[in-house]
Order: structure tokens, then C-alpha cells, then sequence
């Protein structure tokens, strides 16, 4: 078969995409979508990190260095909320639009031109809050929780432009949510009945409830700012009969759910990579599942671990309190069932396997200094200190970044049609672990020594543990540029892969080969 | 199960070293004591959380590494196909539980006790602005409340590193809070602009200061001293440039001050009135 043939028409089935640009602009299929959303969380992740580094420059030393104080909320506000809505999110939509088409035994996603716009929305988005940093006042200052009235009468004038990149997120995510929940619920093969459904999917199918549940409330939040800045309502204005500790518990009744929103995936990533290199099935499939719903429909209850200082009664705090340390209940579960599918396994540890391990022993660490967290007495003194920004960092950085990492590494191959180089892998594994561990541990030391988050300079007693993060951070920024070169590399000069790319993979995707052809299953395989 | 021997004395051995350099690095690396009964009761707190946490630690990543060890591939492993079991399934649920309960308990009693603003002996009204701290001495005689402003006094060059950085970097005032020892001090916290939180750590007192809200906190501080804290509460540019420092006079010594303050703020009053017509007078009188 000569090369012209087939570039110019299609004749089998399976035809290809279009050529060039158009291909992405007007794209409908799950690869290719998953695919930008794969890109552009990565290009999201190099920018956020370049913020995160602009931050730890200038906290290297105590004083003021290189940026002004003003400049340094910037920093701060737009690393956070890059980081999640552009960085972590968008990723494990990809790893959606990538996965759940070839793990239900479908041909595609259900709604596939909305899966376009959910995902062209994203640029547009980001393009508007980026570019408020070259307006008049510059951009968002006031933390990725931007609390009112900080962020109203107190906002930037630009803020009006970040009200509006957050409304056209949560339309993406919200879109993109119904057209995974249409997919799993309406295209799983023949025989795969909800209980034989992989864990990723299940992760996933909550995970977008949870979105479709809180996504309207925060742009009911951005709205009600919008008002008061504009039209002169005073729902977050004390001097006009509103209240601004309301606003914050409309944005943590989105922002808790929301941490779980960025977790339940990857938990259901840990849960292919761990069975699949212990060559073990997973262990407790089904409280695996009830662990996942239980945790989801408790994230509606705690949002208010967040305001433990804000004055609430006694019998609020206690509630909350109780309510969030239940959580941890059927997060240990989880935990315990990880360990008990390596228990008696037959491990190797190739890169994707390391990843998922460091997430398991990591992200505990950050379960831990939640629990921690939850003691309401002991909150009080944690409460907006390093110790903060040490839990969330090692419950979203080892955590869910590390399950993207795991998830890319994983299935690279089934992509690809290529294998990475394992040898440069282990060693990104390495750099990133040591990077991330050099960066967050530190933090819990200088935050229980009384170091507030959201400063740009600092008392002389932080200054060791100050650097030592600094350096971290460096090692770890650096580590993904050299992922970049690992995944380039593989992608183009990689090994063959085979449809089988793991001696222990479980799971239809495998059944396909590497690549996989661009409409997953063109008829549907029986799942007994 | 030779190497499973010289494994376990290593681990050991090298368990109680970390131990060892750990209780010497200890007081650095945790959470302050603090000076107050509260304070004390949530290091406490803090100690029993965090030493269940490192427990809990131990056995699940021991579990973990004891598993990654034994049951690899390269030592020819052949995998087990169990994928369920009930007994542990029902222990790891139960037990949990349990723990937490024996974690809320005293929890909630410290937390009653710091809500139990009752029979203070003074109170103090603490309002933050963007970027400083102003305290009232809320008087019985309401008239003659005073208050002052508290500023950041670490000069500018220090920041912009022309000036070496004292020890008290940062955490300087030109006017602290001064409170007496061994009474019950009332915390009125509120705010003019946004939101700030005023925390003393040695106190192991929080609070947000919100405007339009009026939050309480109490302290009974038996050693005098400086004691030093920070905003916590993101509130704008200068959010990091407004420290809290809280001086706490022996009781004698306070009250002489107090008189003092009390006796300026009425010669204030009398020389206002004496040049002001009759409508500054209502106006003031009427608090
Ligand atoms: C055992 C499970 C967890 C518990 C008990 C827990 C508890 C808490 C508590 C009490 C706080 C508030 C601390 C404060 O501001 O004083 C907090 C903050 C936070 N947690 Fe967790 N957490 C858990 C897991 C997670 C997970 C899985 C994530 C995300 C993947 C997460 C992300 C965050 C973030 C982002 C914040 C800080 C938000 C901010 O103030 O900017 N947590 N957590
Ligand atoms: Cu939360
Ligand atoms: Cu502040």
C-alpha cells in the first residue's frame, strides 16, 4: 500500500483525522480532545510552576529581593488557581476523554461536540485571566480563595475579567462532567454492569457529580461578587447588611467538594497501576467503591474545616470537626486496601509503578496533617500557617500530580504506540520525589514555628527551612522540564509497544492495540 | 530470615537515632508550648494527635516497605490471588473509628473551654486595618475607653536588606497591646476594612477579624514578658507588615499604666470640650 493512498482517502472504517490546525480546532474524537486537554494542562503546569518559582525566589531569603509585595499576591493567587483549574483539573479530563471511552468498551465519548467546546472554552478562559496581569492594577491579589471583600470593594479592577474566566471554567467543567456521566452510564459494553466497572470509571462518574453538584455554586459566588462590585448589592458587604464570612461558606461548600474532585481520580489511577505491577487484582474492589461514594457525599458536610477561625458557635466547630474526621475513615480504607493488593503481590517497579507508590506513602502524609487539621483546638494554631500549605501541597502535588505522572507513564504505550525510556523515567521519579519532599517538608516545621502563609518576607527564624524549599522547588520545576524530554523523546524515537504493554495489565483498553485505533471500539466487546 | 534479623536491628537501630536527634531537635521543630493553660492544653492536643499520626505511620508504611521488600518479582514472588477479607476489611474500619473517637473527646473538651469567655476582668477591643492593628481598652466608664494604633516598626531599609536585620525582624511594633498578668482578658475581634486574623501563638488564640462582626477570644497570661504573633488572614499589600506584639505587665505595674493612660485620655476629653461647642459634646458623650 503506497503512502498517497492513504493519506488521501479513507476507505476502511477506521478513517483518520483531518490535517493540520483544523484537525484540533474542529475535532470531535476523544482522543484528540483528550489529547489538547493533555497538552494544555502540561503547557498550564509549566506556567503555574514558573509563578510558584517567582514566589520561592523571593521567599530564598528573608527581605525584600526581587518583587514587590503587591506583585508577590499576584504570584500567589494566580499559581493556585492555575495550578488547579488550569493544571490539575483540565489533566484528569484528559486522562477522561483518554481512558473511559476504551475502558467502557465504547467507540467514543457520547457527546462528542461538546466535548469540543468544553474543551476550546479552556484557552479562551485562561487567556482572559492571564492577560489581566497587563491591566491597570493588575491581576487577581487576593489568594485563590479570594475572600470578600478583598476581592470586591477591595479587588483590582481587573477582577470583573477574572469573574468572567471563572464562569467560562465552570461551564467547561460542567460540560464536560454531563458528557462523562452520558458516556459511563449509557456506553459500557454489553455484561459490564456498574459493579464490574473499572475503578477509574467509578472515580470518574462520581467525580463529575460532584462537579455538576458544586460548580454552579462558586459561579452563584463569582456572580454575587459581580453584583457587588457593579451593581451595587451588598451580599458580602458589611456596611450594607450582607456578610462576608457568607462568602465563604458559599466558596468552601465548592472548595471542599472541589479537593475531592481533585483526588477521586487519581485515586482510581493508583487503583489500576498498584494491582497491574503487584500482578495481583485489587483488593476490596467493592468497599473501594463505597469508600469513594462515602467520601464524596461527606465532602458536602465539611466545607467549614476551612473557617474554624471565623467565629462560628461551639456546637458548629464540633460538628465540623466530627464531620471531617470521619472522612478519614474511608480514606484509610482506601489506603489499606492499596497495601493489601501489594501484600503477598508479585512486584516490579517500573516508573509508573514508582509514581503510584510515592502517591500512596505521600498522599497519607497529607491525610495525616488533615487529620491533624481537623482537631479544631489544634487548627487554631495550624490555621493559615505553613502547616497549611505543607498538607494541601502533599495531598495535590504527590498526591494528584503524581497520579497524572503515573497515569502518563502508564499509559503512554496504549497511546503512543511507543514505550519511554525507563531508565530516564526513574530517574524524573527520583528528581521529582526527592524535589517535592525537599520543598514541602520543610514547611511543616516553619508552620508550626508560627510562619504565616501569603507573606512575601518573613521573621529570621524561618530562614533555613525557607531555603531549604527554595532549593527543592528548584530541583522539582526543573525535574518536569526533564519529563517534557522524556515524553518527547518517547513519543518520537521511543521502542514499539505492544497491545499488551504490561505483563499484569488488566482491562479492555489492553485488549486493543498500541496505539489504539482512533475510534476505540467499533463494536462492542462482551464483558463476562 | 537472617537478612530479616540484621533488616529489623538496622531499622531499629536507626529508629532510635532518629528518636534521639529528634527530641533534641524537638522543641525547634514543634508546635511552642506556649504560656497559657490553653496554649499548654493544645500542645497537649498537638502531641497526642501528632504521636497517633507517627503510630498510625509506622505500621501502615512498615506493612508497606515489609511488602515491597519481601514481595518483589526480582526475589521470584509468585503473586497470591486473594482479593477480598472480611475480618481485616471490618478491622481497618473499626479500629479507625475508634481512634478518632479517643481523638475527639479531649479535643472538644479544650475547644469548650477556649469558647468559655465568661468573668473576664478586662476587656480589649482588637480592630484591624489594612496594615495595622488598633487597640481600645474598653473602660468601664465608656467615656473614658482609649485606644491607639499599633504600626510595624521595623524600618524600611531593613526590609529592602540596605540595614542588618535585627532579632525582632518583622515582629516589632512602635506601640504593643499591653494586658496585666493573671487576669482574664477579653478579645473584642473585629475589622474596619477586610478581613485579618489576629493570633498570639504563645496564647494559642485565633481569631479572623471581620468587619461587621464582633468575635471573642479570651487569655489569662500567668508570665509577663513580649509575646509576638502576625496577621493570618490575607488582607491586601502589606498583609505580611503588621504584626501583633502583646506586652504582659506584672499586675501592679499594668494598672499604674492604665491610670496613666486613663488620666490622658480625660485631660484629652476636658481640653476638646473646653474649645468645642455643644454639639461635639453629645457627640462624644454619646459614645
Ligand atoms: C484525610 C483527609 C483530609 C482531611 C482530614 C483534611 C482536612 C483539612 C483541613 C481541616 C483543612 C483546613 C486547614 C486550615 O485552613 O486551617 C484543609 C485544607 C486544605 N486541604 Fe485538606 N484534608 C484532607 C484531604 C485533602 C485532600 C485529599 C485534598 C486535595 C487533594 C486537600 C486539599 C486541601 C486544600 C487545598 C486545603 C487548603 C485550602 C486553602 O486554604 O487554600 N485536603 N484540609
Ligand atoms: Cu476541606
Ligand atoms: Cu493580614
Amino acid at each position: 500500500m503506497s503512502e498517497v493512498v492513504h493519506t488521501g482517502h479513507h476507505d476502511d472504517h477506521d478513517h483518520g483525522p483531518e490535517k493540520g490546525i483544523l484537525r484540533w480546532l474542529y475535532t470531535t474524537n476523544h482522543k484528540d480532545i483528550g489529547t489538547l486537554y493533555l497538552w494544555f494542562s502540561f503547557l498550564m503546569l509549566f506556567i503555574g510552576g514558573a509563578l510558584a518559582l517567582v514566589i520561592r525566589t523571593e521567599l530564598f531569603q528573608p527581605g525584600l529581593q526581587f518583587i514587590e509585595p503587591a506583585f508577590f499576591n499576584q504570584m500567589t493567587t494566580n499559581h493556585g488557581l492555575i495550578m488547579v483549574f488550569g493544571a490539575i483539573m483540565p489533566a484528569f479530563v484528559g486522562l477522561a476523554n483518554w481512558l473511559l471511552p476504551m475502558q467502557v468498551g465504547a467507540p467514543d465519548m457520547a457527546l462528542p461536540r461538546m466535548n469540543n467546546l468544553s474543551f476550546w472554552i479552556m484557552p479562551f478562559a485562561f487567556g482572559m485571566m492571564i492577560s489581566t496581569f497587563f491591566m491597570d492594577g493588575g491581576g487577581p491579589n487576593f489568594g485563590w480563595t479570594f475572600y470578600a471583600p478583598l476581592s470586591t470593594a477591595y479587588g483590582p479592577p481587573s477582577t470583573t475579567y477574572f469573574i468572567f474566566a471563572v464562569h467560562l471554567m465552570g461551564a467547561s467543567s460542567i460540560m464536560g462532567s454531563i458528557n462523562i456521566i452520558a458516556t459511563i452510564l449509557n456506553m459500557r459494553a454489553p455484561g459490564m454492569t456498574l459493579m464490574k466497572m473499572p475503578l477509574f470509571v467509578w472515580t470518574w462518574l462520581i467525580t463529575a457529580f460532584l462537579l455538576i453538584a458544586v460548580m454552579p455554586v462558586l459561579a452563584g459566588a463569582v456572580t454575587m461578587m459581580l453584583f457587588d462590585i457593579h451593581f451595587g448589592t451588598s451580599f458580602f458587604n458589611a456596611a450594607g447588611g450582607g456578610d462576608p464570612v457568607m462568602f465563604q461558606h458559599i466558596f468552601w461548600f465548592f472548595g471542599h467538594p472541589e479537593v475531592y474532585i481533585m483526588i477521586l481520580p487519581a485515586f482510581g489511577v493508583v487503583s489500576h497501576i498498584i494491582p497491574t505491577f503487584a500482578r495481583k487484582p485489587l483488593f476490596g474492589y467493592t468497599s473501594m467503591v463505597y469508600a469513594i461514594a462515602s467520601i464524596a457525599i461527606l465532602s458536602f458536610v465539611v466545607w467549614a474545616h476551612h473557617m474554624f477561625t471565623v467565629g462560628m458557635p461551639l456546637f458548629g466547630q464540633a460538628f465540623f470537626m466530627g464531620a471531617t474526621m470521619v472522612i478519614a475513615i474511608p480514606t484509610g480504607v482506601k489506603v489499606f486496601n492499596w497495601i493489601a493488593t501489594m501484600w503477598r503481590g508479585s512486584m516490579t517497579f517500573e516508573t509508573p509503578m514508582l509514581f503510584a507508590l510515592a502517591f500512596v506513602i505521600l498522599f497519607t502524609m497529607g491525610g495525616f496533617s488533615g487529620l491533624m487539621l481537623s482537631i479544631v483546638p489544634a487548627d487554631y494554631q495550624y490555621h493559615d500557617t505553613y502547616f497549611v500549605v505543607a498538607h494541601f501541597h502533599y495531598v495535590l502535588v504527590p498526591g494528584a500530580l503524581f497520579s497524572i505522572i503515573a497515569a502518563v507513564y502508564f499509559w503512554f504505550p496504549k497511546w503512543t504506540g511507543k514505550m519511554y525510556d525507563e531508565a530516564l523515567g526513574k530517574l524524573h521519579f527520583w528528581l521529582s520525589f526527592i524535589g517535592v519532599n525537599v520543598t514541602f517538608f520543610p514547611q511543616h516545621f516553619v508552620g508550626l514555628a508560627g510562619m504565616p502563609r501569603r507573606i512575601p518576607d518573613y521573621a529570621l527564624q524561618f530562614a533555613d527551612f525557607n531555603m531549604l524549599s527554595s532549593v527543592g522547588a528548584f530541583i522539582f520545576g526543573f525535574s518536569q522540564l526533564f519529563f517534557l524530554y522524556v515524553l518527547i523523546k518517547g513519543i518520537r524515537s521511543g521502542k514499539p509497544a505492544e497491545g499488551l504493554s504490561w505483563e499484569g495489565a488488566k482491562g479492555l483498553e489492553w485488549t486493543l492495540p498500541s496505539p489504539a485505533p482512533y475510534h476505540s471500539f467499533t463494536n462492542p466487546p462482551k464483558v463476562s | 530470615m537472617n537478612t530479616l534479623k540484621s533488616i529489623t536491628t538496622k531499622v531499629a537501630l536507626s529508629l532510635s537515632l532518629v528518636l534521639a536527634s529528634g527530641l533534641a531537635l524537638a522543641d525547634e521543630l514543634n508546635l511552642r508550648a506556649g504560656v497559657t493553660e490553653i496554649s499548654k492544653s493544645v500542645y497537649d492536643l498537638h502531641n497526642l494527635i501528632l504521636l497517633i499520626c507517627v503510630l498510625i505511620g509506622v505500621v501502615v508504611y512498615g506493612v508497606m516497605f515489609v511488602s515491597m521488600y519481601l514481595h518483589r518479582k526480582s526475589r521470584g514472588h509468585e503473586p497470591a490471588q486473594f482479593d477480598d477479607n472480611h475480618v481485616l476489611e471490618i478491622a481497618w474500619t473499626i479500629i479507625p473509628t475508634l481512634i478518632l473517637v479517643g481523638m475527639f473527646i479531649p479535643s472538644y473538651g479544650v475547644l469548650k473551654e477556649m469558647y468559655n469567655t465568661e468573668n473576664a476582668e478586662m476587656t480589649v477591643e482588637v480592630r484591624g486595618y489594612q496594615w495595622k492593628w488598633e487597640y481600645k481598652y474598653v473602660d468601664e466608664d465608656y467615656n473614658n475607653s482609649f485606644s491607639f494604633f499599633s504600626n510595624l516598626a521595623t524600618p524600611r531599609a531593613q526590609i529592602k536588606n540596605r540595614q542588618v536585620k535585627t532579632e525582632t525582624y518583622l515582629l516589632e511594633v512602635d506601640e504593643p497591646l499591653r494586658i496585666p498578668a493573671n487576669r482574664k482578658v477579653k478579645f473584642l475581634v473585629t475589622a474596619e476594612d477586610v478581613i485579618h486574623a489576629w493570633w498570639v501563638p504563645d496564647f494559642g488564640i485565633k481569631r479572623d477579624a471581620i468587619p461587621g462582626i464582633i468575635n471573642e477570644l479570651w487569655a489569662i497570661v500567668p508570665e509577663p514578658g513580649t509575646y509576638r504573633g502576625q496577621c493570618t488572614e490575607l488582607c491586601g499589600k502589606d498583609h505580611g507588615f503588621m504584626p501583633i506584639v502583646v506586652e504582659v505587665l506584672p499586675e501592679v505595674e499594668f494598672d499604674l499604666w492604665y491610670q496613666d493612660k486613663v488620666a490622658e485620655k480625660i485631660a484629652l476629653d476636658q481640653s476638646k470640650k473646653s474649645q468645642s461647642d455643644p454639639e461635639f459634646l453629645t457627640v462624644s458623650s454619646g459614645g
